[in-house]
């Protein structure tokens, strides 16, 4: 492990660099693919629909894995998230058009703790709403 | 339908070991649009002291999920899947899924619970390699939602 800032860097409420995600129907496809979760919620509008979505929506773990990224771009290390937790309360949704959505992530470090670790708070917005709850990571700094 | 509080701690065998692979790895990063050479580029992972290319964090939720379906397709335990959404995930981790890890899962029902009507589970899957090495946890919250009109 091998993270590039420092824990004596940082203090509570050091802000990461933030980043927005975009997401379309092919980002879906994709994903799903890769993930191995092919429910239709997430590419099939008129089952997205008729279960009571607004439409398709974007996998809940696809927008945690974007999340994330905020927390290992900035330590260039991923392996220095030991812990990564989310609650999911609101879904993305995903019109088919060419612009899709946006996933807009910030995170701050929320408390130092032992062990030269922080938690770090994540908050991801789409559409003005908040899409994670309770979104948490404990990184390890060098 | 409430469910069966009896099913609280009780644990599924061990899965079959799953091959993780550096092109499946490569294929996960690339559908989540990241680019971090530690997924990819064996020489920049081993750079960070990585044996071989690393997994996103959250790579290992396809097979712990996958290890739950045991748990969720249980006949005894009468989840209606169809009305499932997921509500938390969280992962706690030892070291990085990598290319070439064999990993099994052991999946535990943590909690059974009914609440206005919605059925919740808590399933922990305890993720080891070849051998028996811990390398990560993974906790799912899925909340079966209760019918109209229920």
């Amino acid at each position: 492990m091998a993270a590039k800032i420092s824990y004596d860097e940082v203090e509570v409420g050091t802000e990461l660099p933030a980043q927005t995600f975009p997401v379309t129907r092919a980002t879906l496809v994709q994903y799903a693919g890769a993930s191995g979760d092919f429910n239709p919620i997430h590419w099939n509008e008129k089952f997205a629909v008729e279960v009571g979505l607004p439409d398709v929506i974007a996998h809940g773990m696809f927008t945690m894995a974007e999340a994330i990224r905020v927390v290992t771009d900035w330590t260039g290390d991923p392996a220095a998230v030991v812990e990564y937790g989310v609650r999911f309360t609101k879904p993305v949704v995903v019109p088919n058009d060419d612009k899709g959505a946006a996933v807009e992530v910030s995170a701050k470090v929320a408390a130092k703790l032992d062990d030269r670790r922080v938690r770090v708070d994540i908050t991801a917005m789409s559409a003005g709403q908040k899409v994670l709850g309770m979104s948490r990571a404990v990184v390890e700094l060098a | 339908m409430a469910l069966d509080q009896s099913f609280v701690g009780r644990t599924y065998p061990p899965t079959p070991a799953y091959e993780v692979g550096r092109e499946k790895i490569r294929e996960f990063a690339e559908a989540i649009g990241d680019a971090n050479p530690a997924y990819t580029d064996t020489e920049a992972a081993k750079a960070l002291g990585h044996p071989d290319v690393i997994a996103p964090p959250t790579f290992v939720f396809a097979i712990t999920f996958k290890a739950a379906g045991a748990v969720i397709e249980d006949p005894q335990l009468g989840l209606d899947y169809s009305r499932v959404v997921h509500g938390d995930q969280k992962f706690a981790y030892t070291r990085p899924v990598r290319a070439g890890d064999r990993l099994s899962v052991t999946s535990t029902i943590e909690a059974v619970k009914s609440l206005a009507g919605n059925d919740i589970v808590d399933i922990r899957g305890e993720v080891h390699d070849a051998s028996g090495e811990h390398v990560v946890t993974a906790w799912t919250k899925l909340v079966s939602r209760a019918p109209e009109g229920a």
